[in-house]
């Protein structure tokens, strides 16, 4: 039985339909990467298995009592909040301090209980952000492009830890990314979508599917191929689209 | 005891101040600043209609509160621009407040002690009114700080928890309507603001946690509304403005004084 999973889920955004027809589920202890063209949606369905946006039509379910881990993209912590680590990691359940030093020490970082989130480097404060979504003990972590704004090294070693915590704890990870190349090889089933889902399956299928490579182009280096995508490309799909005309949402 | 005015507006002040405090901390982490004018402004309207229909000042304040705040987080959602749309509300809802009261006809209403607070009139009444909205305050803001920071961190991340940041929302807007209707008496409408912002805004540069800030605040709110009364009563200055003007004496001196700190550690 899956974790999480939609039927026929459709999202919209101020009238906007930004995803359609999306059946998706996601299995105990898998990894599994959403991949998509900037505005294709990808945010929007996390943000929709999360329960945080409504969904237009179709239905999200989550198995019972599951405990979920997210990790967002981004937290803008207003200047005027004074907040440790410390008390960052107990919101809102209170983590006993040899919790949050063995989390802490799980995600790599020495003791930074006592500092302020504000002082902390961006590769620090997205540790941060993924020790608070493990405390919990979590069956699935959800994490919403979790390594914008890290360098190389940065993004790979980030990625190398979700691979050890998924190894070392047996929970499902899902994410939205564009690191094409990291994905590839980190990645169990890749889901490719832009406004719904065009193609998914291991890497290796989906990055010789035609739909990628719509998507993407054909070269390997996936990841500037991205940047370079056109939102206006002819994209030829071999599957039925219950004849309705393509939307992007873009 | 409770005979004597003083200690009358002594606690009736300290009490608001308790609950002011941890609420002032939601408004300036949330940037609800203009929020809390617009919900304190509507008050007058709310003396005009309780006036007209001989209702409870507290009541007719709470209501028309609620309602201003109500509409005010119901455009927030919708996306309206939060400036313009505040500035809006906040004025229109003062300026119709005090054209309602000079129709009442008869009553010889005393606006200023609405607009500026009469905290040396609280009557045994008023002070129980006063001190059991404070302690509802400050009771349902306790009970759900943690989801209600929470929220205020990213309501993602409060929903991905099982937090409904719509409900906190909520919280926050009954709290603000309550801390107004009780702090109408104590500073007045046009300085309520002051007294949620400004000793949290002071107490931001000396705290280190979420929990300290509220702790400070309270206790820079506290040392204000007494040193405002004493200034009051020495001075005879109106106690409202003296109890905001000791409250932003105190947010200048911690800020200096961090300023300096900051400035010797660097040497």
């Amino acid at each position: 039985m899956s974790l999480i999973s939609a039927q026929g889920l459709s999202v919209r955004y101020g009238g906007r339909r930004v995803l359609h027809d999306i059946d998706f589920g996601i299995a105990r202890g898998e990894i599994v990467t959403i991949v998509g063209p900037n505005g294709s949606g990808k945010t929007s369905l996390l943000r929709a298995l999360l329960g945080v946006v409504p969904a237009a039509r179709g239905r999200v379910q989550r198995a019972p009592g599951l405990r979920l881990g997210y990790v967002p993209q981004r937290l803008h912590i207003d200047p005027g909040l004074p907040l440790p680590v410390a008390r960052f990691l107990s919101l809102p359940t209170r983590a006993s301090r040899a919790a949050m030093e063995q989390v802490l020490a799980r995600v790599g970082l020495g003791d930074v209980l006592a500092q302020n989130m504000a002082t902390l480097s961006g590769g620090q404060f997205q540790r941060v952000l993924l020790a608070r979504a493990l405390l919990p003990g979590p069956d699935i972590l959800m994490l919403d492009e979790p390594t914008a704004g890290l360098d190389q090294p940065g993004v790979a070693s980030f990625y190398q830890l979700i691979a050890d915590v998924r190894a070392q704890t047996g929970c499902a990870v899902l994410s939205v990314s564009h690191d094409l190349h990291v994905v590839m090889s980190a990645s169990d089933r890749v889901v490719c979508i832009n406004g719904h889902i065009c193609c998914e399956g291991a890497p290796q299928v989906v990055r010789d599917a035609p739909e990628y490579r719509a998507l993407f182009g054909l070269g390997t280096g996936g990841a500037l191929a991205l940047y370079q995508h056109d939102h206006d490309h002819a994209h030829d799909h071999d599957h039925d689209h219950a004849g309705a005309p393509h939307h992007h949402a873009g | 005891m409770l005979d004597d005015f003083l200690t009358r507006a002594l606690l009736a002040g300290l009490a608001v101040a308790m609950a002011a405090a941890p609420l002032g901390c939601f408004v300036v982490w949330r940037r609800m600043a203009y929020f809390g004018d617009a919900t304190s402004h509507a008050a007058i309207l709310g003396v005009a209609l309780a006036l007209a229909f001989q209702i409870s000042i507290f009541i007719g304040t709470l209501l028309v509160a609620l309602i201003m705040a109500m509409i005010v987080s119901t455009l927030a959602g919708r996306g309206w621009a939060m400036d313009t749309t505040l500035g809006v509300l906040a004025h229109s809802a003062l300026a119709l407040g005090l054209v309602a009261v000079s129709f009442l006809p008869a009553v010889r209403v005393d606006l200023s002690a609405y607009l500026f607070g009469d905290i040396l009139a609280v009557s045994r009444v008023d002070l129980g009114i006063i001190v059991a909205g404070a302690a509802l305050v400050l009771a349902l803001i306790l009970w759900r700080w943690s989801a209600l920071l929470t929220a205020t961190l990213s309501e993602d991340l409060a929903q991905a928890s099982g937090i409904d940041p719509g409900r906190e929302r909520m919280v926050l807007t009954l709290a603000l309507a309550v801390v107004v209707a009780v702090a109408l008496k104590i500073v007045g409408a046009l300085l309520i603001a002051a007294l949620l912002i400004i000793p949290a805004a002071a107490a931001r540069n000396l705290a280190r946690s979420p929990e300290a800030m509220a702790g400070i605040a309270a206790l820079i709110g506290a040392v204000s509304v007494w040193g405002g009364l004493q200034m009051s009563l020495l001075q005879d200055t109106p106690s409202g403005p003296s109890i905001v003007v000791i409250a932003a004496a105190i947010f200048l001196i911690s800020t200096l004084g961090m300023g300096l700190v900051a400035r010797l550690r660097a040497r």
